[in-house]
């Protein structure tokens, strides 16, 4: 399709934010990127209308009983046919910091046997309390994710974290085997490294939250549906990256090519 | 809505899985230490009180038992346990 003519939705809620750091990213690729309220979706069901949906990163509704909890138990129970129905049709999903978190509680990540009727994951509560710091992530993936499949293997993004809830897990009799899972199916998409590209082996600060693995972001066995900590939207512009004026200002951030391979990806695959 | 009928209050208990770091409860218990009180362990958690009704008390745990699955908990990471007493 053309790219003018992508529709991408980005839910808001009570509390989230960065949404408009998330249009504008869009935007300024070229696509049709709308805000709309989470109610007002509730309202007309009109989920099938886009192309591409995104869950930002944020607070919804103040974190009360877990991080991106209630968010999704509403959408489950408003418009639940209407998401698996996108996600069965392998429209692109992504879910940026509370986005992931909701995406884990909704069983759409990492749904190893399709979405789960409880989460497989959770996003803990950091170990170093609150963050809010520049990381660096590595694209892991192989090409099963297709959102990010026009970046270079091993490609290192650099964009912040701030997030308290954000130390990834699986239950821990069932760890090694679920991380097999991520391998065997190339559903392991971003883990932290450090300056030298190198994983951080759960150091701090380089792996900001203490996440299993160093894992910033995985998607889904069909690579349709990727969930991440980070958020790229923060580092889209040169003058956002830390080093601008040390090393010279670029046009580009780091997060650019994130969201320019979903448009990519998007454009290409419908 | 299931079960309308008797009325029933579920307190309700989220902790932690052993294994799983707590960063609230070190921090609290850090606190603690430094005020003085002689603390070696402390692991946080979350309470809920549910005031409910259900067709009788089979039921009321059943139901209870499935706000955890469905919302109170995170099965990953979170073990629950509760009590229900009838209001009456």
């Amino acid at each position: 399709m053309k790219r003018e003519d992508i529709r991408v939705l980005l839910m808001r809620a009570p509390g989230t934010n960065c949404d408009l750091e998330t249009v504008r990213a869009f935007r300024h690729l070229g696509v049709q990127a709308e805000l709309v309220h989470t109610q007002e979706v509730f309202k007309k069901k009109n989920l099938l209308d886009y192309n591409v949906l995104v869950f930002p990163g944020g607070f919804s509704y103040g974190d009360y009983v877990r991080s991106g909890a209630i968010w999704a138990k509403e959408c489950e129970y408003r418009i639940g046919p209407e998401l698996e129905t996108f996600v069965d049709e392998g429209r692109p999903v992504l879910g940026v910091c509370n986005g992931f978190q909701q995406l884990v509680e909704l069983g759409f990540l990492p749904a190893f046997e399709g979405k789960s009727k409880y989460p497989q994951a959770a996003l803990a509560n950091s170990s170093h309390g609150y963050q809010n710091r520049w990381i660096r992530m590595k694209y892991v993936g192989h090409g099963n994710c297709g959102m990010m499949g026009y970046l270079n293997p091993g490609q290192v993004i650099a964009c912040p974290v701030a997030h308290g809830e954000g130390r990834f897990v699986f239950p821990k009799e069932g760890e090694a085997e679920m991380l097999r899972s991520l391998y065997d199916r190339d559903m392991l998409v971003w883990r932290y490294v450090g300056a030298n590209g190198a994983f951080a082996e759960g150091c701090w600060p380089e792996n900001p939250n203490g996440a299993f693995h160093d894992i910033a972001g995985i998607c889904n066995p069909e690579g349709t549906v990727l969930g991440l900590m980070p958020h790229p939207e923060r580092s889209y512009d040169g003058w956002l990256m830390p080093e601008w004026t040390r090393e010279g200002l670029k046009r580009y951030g780091d997060g650019r090519a994130f969201y320019e391979s979903i448009v990519k990806y998007t454009e290409k695959r419908f | 809505m299931d079960g309308l009928g008797m009325k029933f209050k579920a307190f309700v208990y989220v902790t932690l899985k052993a294994g799983y770091s707590d960063p609230e409860g070190e921090t609290t218990a850090h606190a603690l230490r430094g005020l003085g009180y002689s603390v070696n362990d402390i692991r946080s958690s979350k309470a809920y009180e549910v005031t409910f009704e259900a067709a009788d008390q089979a039921k009321s745990g059943k139901l209870v038992d499935e706000m955890c699955r469905r919302l109170l908990t995170n099965p990953t990471k979170d073990d629950y346990r509760f009590e229900i007493s009838e209001l009456k």
